[in-house]
């Protein structure tokens, strides 16, 4: 197998873009990915396309082929990739064993997601085709309210207190303010996310996520021709990707993600590295609650101490578990399908020292931790600077 | 949701039918063809009881498409008798003294879940209720 490197990205900001359509910040995406890369269309060997409701949405699928078309490939090899909210973390994967493989030199991967060509009813219809349709959504559970039960049970567990889960998003929303991708480029207190109305008892209004839009790119070659391409490389030095049970209640524990685990430890082998070897680290923070067991299940902190590292400040950009350093879901958006490229994205902006004023100083490894459903799909990327 | 597809789940939805390894005699719902527990693919019906306390709750506020008449509602991962929790809504909660909480003993119910607008199905199914 060969090692494989990541040597362009591209991104449109994540916002509600109405007068853009899912194929147009597709595009977007990709010709800004291939530009930064240094490459020409009728170069690229295939594409994979992170993408989880454009059928509910848009009305589309085949979408690997409406990209292509596009974004003018040609006859590429290219299909969508789906794994709920991990959808991004998903097709990244798929791509680096495609040019792992031998079989293909430069491959083209987009996460893209276009939420806000229905209304909200539906998008939150279409998020919770994550969980267990027959045993949960027919219920009247929604994407939400299962999320606000394992929050309660993590809090219960360890007696946490809910401004100690908050300072997740207060700190996604100050490192958020400093990138001109982020959805939010404003900072917010304590205070602000406690007063927040409650959307589901324990959730508050800056536990969750916005509706948003957003495609983001990478252009995958060998790591043996990365000098070829005018950026710096960056090495994918890991993958791992793990499933659990649909439903959150056949999970055999509540406060600790098994697949988070047992794809983390998969990563960490490929990378030959541990958690100590980490240098920026972004979480799948799409309710603080998951900030909190991402931390744990990756091996940051102990069981439970989550919120303390919170508290202590030590997930900061200048602390020593920078977490979600350019706002991750909370501020820069979760675009579902599309957030697992951008972290790769944002992690390479960190190792190639392009992170401007929330730089993780000398930072030469990144993690990324991607979850689909409640915890029943996650992918986790360790990336590497490759020079 | 097409009547077949609501049909063929009567008998978990009505009456709580899942189902039972009959090898090592892990009691599952939803209903499994293949046992959690040992792999074995001898699985029969088992109807469970229905009786259970509450694992853990939420308030929904912002329901489903078809849930809207009976908003707010609450909901619950519900730990059964026989050992698999379930997921379902709270119901008849005005009962004196009743308080959602973990650990609260509930039992089942058979109560209409949505309506697919005026010329659609009704649809029924288990809830749970303060244990009488």
């Amino acid at each position: 197998m060969r090692d494989v490197s990541i040597v362009g990205v591209g991104t449109t900001p994540v916002d509600k873009h109405w007068e853009s359509s899912m194929r147009e910040l597709g595009v977007r995406a990709i010709n800004e990915a291939l530009l930064d890369a240094g490459v020409g269309r009728d170069e690229v060997d295939s594409l994979y396309v992170g993408n989880m409701l454009s059928g509910k949405v848009v009305d589309q699928e085949n979408v690997g082929a409406l990209m292509a078309d596009f974004a003018d490939l040609g006859h590429v090899p290219a299909t969508k990739v789906e794994a709920a909210c991990a959808s991004g973390g998903a097709a990244l994967q798929a791509g680096v064993k495609g040019v792992m493989s031998g079989l293909e030199d430069l491959t083209v991967v987009l996460g893209v997601e276009k939420l806000t060509d229905v209304c909200q009813c539906e998008v939150n219809e279409g998020l919770a085709y994550a969980a267990d349709q027959e045993f949960e959504t027919f219920h009247g559970a929604t994407f939400v309210s299962l999320n606000a039960m394992a929050t309660r049970l993590y809090m219960e567990e360890f007696d946490v207190d809910h401004e100690d889960l908050l300072r997740f998003s207060v700190n996604a929303h100050r490192n958020g303010a400093n990138n001109p991708d982020a959805m939010f480029q404003s900072e917010i207190d304590l205070e602000t996310a406690m007063d927040s109305p409650e959307v589901a008892d324990p959730l508050k209004l800056f536990d969750v996520t916005p509706i948003c839009d957003g495609a983001a790119a990478v252009v995958l070659a060998p790591s043996e021709r990365a000098d070829e391409y005018p950026e710096t490389p960056v090495e994918v030095s890991g993958i791992g990707n793990a499933v659990d049970s649909v439903g959150l209640h056949d999970r055999e524990a509540f406060v600790e993600m098994a697949a988070t685990v047992e794809a983390a430890e998969q990563a960490y082998d490929m990378a030959a590295m541990s958690p100590g070897d980490v240098d920026v680290i972004e979480l799948h923070d799409a309710f603080t609650v998951m900030s909190a067991m991402g931390l744990e299940d990756m091996g940051f902190v102990e069981k439970g101490e989550a919120p303390a590292a919170a508290r202590e400040g030590r997930i900061a950009v200048d602390g020593d578990l920078p977490a979600t350093t350019m706002g991750g879901l909370k501020a820069r958006g979760h675009p579902v399908g599309a957030t697992g490229v951008y972290q790769a994205v944002e992690i390479v902006e960190q190792l190639r020292r392009e992170a401007g004023a929330n730089q993780v100083p000398g930072a030469e490894t990144g993690i990324a931790q991607n979850i689909g459903g409640t915890g029943s799909n996650v992918t986790v990327t360790i990336l590497e600077r490759g020079d | 949701m097409q009547v077949t597809r609501h049909w063929r789940e009567f008998s978990s939805h009505y009456r709580l039918e899942g189902s039972r390894c009959t090898d090592c005699e892990t009691v599952a719902f939803p209903p499994r063809d293949v046992c959690r527990e040992c792999g074995s693919t001898d699985t029969e019906g088992y109807e469970l009881d229905g009786g259970g306390e509450i694992r853990s709750y939420t308030e929904v506020t912002s329901p489903p498409t078809g849930h809207e008449d009976q908003t707010p509602y609450y909901l619950a991962m519900v730990e059964l008798d026989e050992g698999p929790i379930v997921t379902g809504q709270l119901t008849d909660t005005e009962v004196d003294g009743f308080e959602p909480a973990i650990g609260a003993r509930v039992e089942l119910v058979v109560r209409r879940i949505k309506e697919q607008g005026e010329d659609g199905l009704i649809l029924y199914a288990y809830k749970f209720r303060p244990a009488l």
